[in-house]
């Protein structure tokens, strides 16, 4: 064959099967998503509502306590659990669901899977990129409250703002995994977010009331009851929440109890554990689907 | 550089392609020939690896199922239609695209300047005209100079102006010793950019022809290309089908094949159940196979 003119005369070429030609591709892709999402008008939305909510909450959580420091942060910190539960949840959910379908509804999918690059490190390249959206949505989010606070307070209570902030991503990143399951499975955007919502309101709402019907209807035993709150992520991650602020869940009751007695200081073991699993077993569930699907 | 060894794919029960077997030998050039839903762009889609399929295709003795990445980065790609990030800038475009290549670009410019973009780097993708787009996406394909270069149907949006200068550009830059494999359904194409024809039918291989003498098994025929709005084009193959005419959809209107004495007759269809036509083109005579239009006919 004849050698062809290049126009990329300096290109360096990356040996493209390599790991760092995997970590280039993975990079890529997360950049451009990253850039897509914060673009977003969804991004600002909840960037917005969520820092507005947050101060809210602050605010009259310390007005509350008479403005006298931080001496009532347990139910500063109770707000702001409540409204990550909400907020956090949805905007991964619908940000891991909307963009492998929408991709795959616009046409762009077949093309950019028709380079050189695996639908692994496409996928991977989505889950970071949405990753480091929902965490500066998070940051952007709780640093403004960790600001009111970081006044009333003289700075006091960081640390837990900072676990709250990290526990947050934390739970981002499993809604993360799961709106990238739904989006691979999902042949319509639309479709995919609407499952992500419809899971986001069943997590958030309806498992609640599930386990309080099912505890009185079944006579389920207080282990049984923990263990099955560990299967949801919200509950997870609420009482992994309490349990780093308070290293106790009597708040919660005779489970709460339970679970402080039995386990002690390895909760944060089992809390973990349960959130890596829901980072992890997600992702790898989307990652071997969306090697099965055909792009359309 | 590019084996197909008994390639089949199927949807559900429907058999997009049978037992498709063929080589493209380094520096070929291949048209793949058929009318629509005879399995061209299911074949295409299977050598990108895009799909899975049974038999093997193998890329430079690469094979696409098992090692996809490797195969396809001898490979530039052109599809029908460029499904991109539409607010990307063109260098951007260009720059996002050659990092996947694991390309470090010297020049943006000079990229753009191989397919005379040359000042368009800060323009928007939404905002290039389709015949603009798909010369970003041989732009694109050209990356690295792949020694391979794959398109699909890549002209079957451009306006007729629009069409002839990408084949003469793609006709410039495939150049010398470059490996080509395509879809087309147009024979000026086919005689300009291939050396052999591969003519698909219901997804199996009905025969192989040079280049050169491929017209001359044509049936004697005419296909009208009719551009229309899209929200009438389901409307107008319906009617035109009522009036024994096999019409498909095709790009940015509907393909029509008609005998030679009949060239008139969709127009006073479509005039007669008021349905706007926007401009049409004869996409020449015997533009179909006979076996291809006879079938097309009957579906």
């Amino acid at each position: 064959m004849t050698t062809l003119t290049v126009d990329v005369a300096n290109a360096g070429v990356l040996p493209l099967a390599s790991p760092a030609g995997t970590i280039c591709n993975v990079a890529t892709v997360a950049k451009r998503e990253l850039r897509d999402a914060i673009r977003s008008r969804w991004f600002l939305l909840y960037t917005l509502a969520f820092a507005a909510l947050g101060l809210g909450v602050s605010w009259v959580s310390t007005a509350a306590t008479g403005g006298a420091g931080l001496s009532g942060f347990g139910r500063t910190t109770a707000g702001l659990v409540n409204l990550i539960l909400l907020v956090v949840p949805l905007m991964a959910l619908t940000a891991g669901a909307g963009s492998i379908a929408s991709d795959r509804e616009r046409g762009m999918l077949s093309y950019l899977l028709a380079q050189p690059v695996t639908r692994t490190e496409v996928l991977l390249g989505k889950f970071v990129g949405l990753a480091g959206s929902t965490l500066a949505c998070i940051c952007l989010g709780l640093g403004a409250c960790a600001l009111i606070l970081s006044i009333s307070s003289g700075g006091a209570n960081a640390a837990s703002i900072l676990w709250l902030a990290g526990l947050s991503f934390l739970l981002s990143l499993g809604m993360l995994s799961v709106g990238l399951l739904i989006s691979s499975l999902a042949r319509k955007a639309s479709v995919a977010v609407a499952t992500a919502i419809f899971l986001w309101l069943t997590l958030v709402f309806v498992t609640d009331l599930g386990l309080m019907a099912g505890t009185v209807a079944m006579r389920l035993r207080i282990e049984e009851l923990f263990a099955i709150s560990l299967l949801n992520p919200l509950q997870v991650f609420k009482m992994w929440s309490l349990f780093a602020g308070e290293s106790s869940l009597d708040v919660l009751g005779p489970a709460g109890l339970y679970a402080t007695e039995e386990y002690g200081p390895r909760l944060h073991a089992v809390f973990a554990a349960c959130m890596g699993a829901w980072v992890a077993l997600p992702l790898c569930a989307a990652v071997l689907v969306f090697r099965r699907r055909v792009p359309l | 550089m590019i084996r197909i060894n008994n390639v089949t794919r199927k949807f559900g029960k429907a058999v997009a392609v049978d037992g498709v077997t063929f080589t493209v030998p380094q520096g070929d050039s291949v048209a793949l020939w058929g009318a629509n839903g005879a399995g061209k762009t299911t074949l295409i889609r299977c050598v990108l690896g895009l799909i899975a399929c049974r038999g093997s295709v193998t890329i430079g003795g690469h094979d696409v199922a098992c090692d996809g990445k490797r195969a396809r980065s001898l490979i530039g790609y052109v599809p029908q239609e460029l499904g991109f990030y539409d607010d990307l800038a063109v260098g951007d475009a260009v720059a996002y695209f050659a990092r996947l290549k694991g390309l470090r670009l010297a020049s943006v410019e000079a990229t753009l300047a191989r397919v005379a973009l040359t000042g368009n780097e800060r323009k928007r993708v939404r905002d290039l005209s389709g015949g603009m787009k798909q010369r970003l996406a041989l732009a694109i394909a050209m990356l690295g100079d792949p020694p391979i270069l794959v398109l699909d149907e890549v002209t079957a949006s451009l306006d007729a102006c629009g069409r002839e200068e990408f084949v003469s550009l793609l006709s410039r830059l495939s150049g010398d010793g470059r490996t080509m494999l395509f879809a087309s359904h147009r024979i000026d194409e086919v005689a300009t950019l291939a050396r052999r024809v591969v003519v698909l039918c219901k997804g199996r291989v009905e025969g192989e022809h040079d280049a050169a003498t491929f017209g001359l098994s044509l049936s004697v025929g005419t296909v009208l290309h009719l551009t229309m709005p899209r929200h009438v084009r389901s409307e107008a193959i319906s009617v035109l089908r009522e009036r024994g005419f096999a019409p498909s959809l095709n790009g940015v209107g509907i393909v029509v094949p008609v005998p030679q004495e009949q060239k008139a007759v969709p127009f006073r269809v479509l005039a007669e159940a008021k349905i706007r036509v926007d401009d049409f083109e004869v996409l020449g005579s015997g533009n179909m196979p006979k076996h291809s239009a006879d079938e097309e006919s009957r579906s």
